[in-house]
């Protein structure tokens, strides 16, 4: 196993879930991130927002956090530009057809014990497994 | 005031993608390279978020509103189907194919550079033809 960071990854975890639970509290909302963006970008008007500003405090959040930490974080993507153009693509269609994504379905939904959320957190998984092997298998990394 | 809390509320996620690393593709794709180098950190992500989620939400919905809303705004459905089910897959396909889910992407606007922003046109793209064929066919259910 390389690169396995348990430590930082619980703590960010922590982080995420208390911005769950913060949102939930102040707003009654659900945080996830694919239904509050295409709601900001395709929903119904007088609702858009605090979805706004919620986008807006993720996008500063890690700009923030390296300021004042000075740590640079890393990002590293491998994917061809084909990849990347698919990938997102099938990002944006298929969480909106499934209702949600990792946060949504993953923190929000699995917390509650929703069995849709954990149903779609199973297959989304196991699906981005197969790929990843299958990508492997067809570029001949391993 | 809701906007407000909604604006820390990102704040907060995003600080948290990013201690947890998950801004970086190569990341998550290590999570989901299972027959290779795995690297289980999102699990432990998601594990940290789902104590916390799971104990706050409980705490939380005791009360009989939240603090700026009238109501809890909570998804009741319980049905699992193949729209749920197709829609699973292929964002988990999109998701191995790039290494990046919708709130990673976003937080990675300040470090991803011309990749993040492809990124997330084609997401943009994605989710705004859903809605589209959405429509569409809930117009075509309508007429006589």
């Amino acid at each position: 196993m390389n690169n396995f960071t348990p430590l930082s990854a619980a703590i960010g975890g922590v982080l995420i879930g208390l911005s769950a639970v913060l949102l939930m509290k102040f707003n009654g909302q659900i945080a996830g991130i694919s239904g509050i963006y295409s709601s900001a970008l395709f929903g119904r008007r007088g609702d858009k927002l605090w979805r706004v500003f919620f986008i807006l405090g993720l996008i500063i959040g890690p700009v923030i956090y390296e300021s004042v930490t000075g740590i640079q974080s890393e990002f590293e993507i491998t994917s061809s530009w084909i990849l990347i153009v698919s990938g997102g693509l099938l990002v944006g269609f298929g969480t909106r057809m499934g209702s949600g994504c990792t946060s949504g379905h993953g923190v929000c939904g699995m917390a509650r014990l929703s069995v849709r959320s954990i149903f779609s957190v199973v297959v989304f998984i196991a699906a981005g497994m197969v790929t990843v092997a299958v990508v492997r298998a067809v570029s001949g990394v391993s | 005031m809701r906007n407000i809390s909604a604006l820390i509320a990102g704040l907060v996620f995003g600080i948290g993608l990013t201690v947890a690393q998950m801004t970086n593709p190569a990341k998550v794709i290590g999570f989901l390279d299972l027959f290779g180098s795995w690297d289980a950190s999102l699990a432990f992500v998601m594990g940290g978020a789902l104590i916390v989620t799971a104990i706050g939400y409980r705490l939380v919905t005791k009360n009989n509103a939240p603090v700026f809303a009238d109501r809890f705004d909570i998804p009741t459905s319980q049905t699992v189907d193949v729209r749920l089910a197709a829609g699973s897959v292929l964002f988990g396909i999109g998701w191995a194919l790039a290494g990046l889910c919708p709130g990673p992407a976003i937080a990675a606007i300040s470090i991803g550079g011309l990749p993040i922003a492809v990124f997330l046109v084609a997401m943009f793209a994605g989710s705004g033809l859903y809605q589209l064929l959405q429509s569409k066919q809930s117009a075509s259910l309508t007429q006589p």
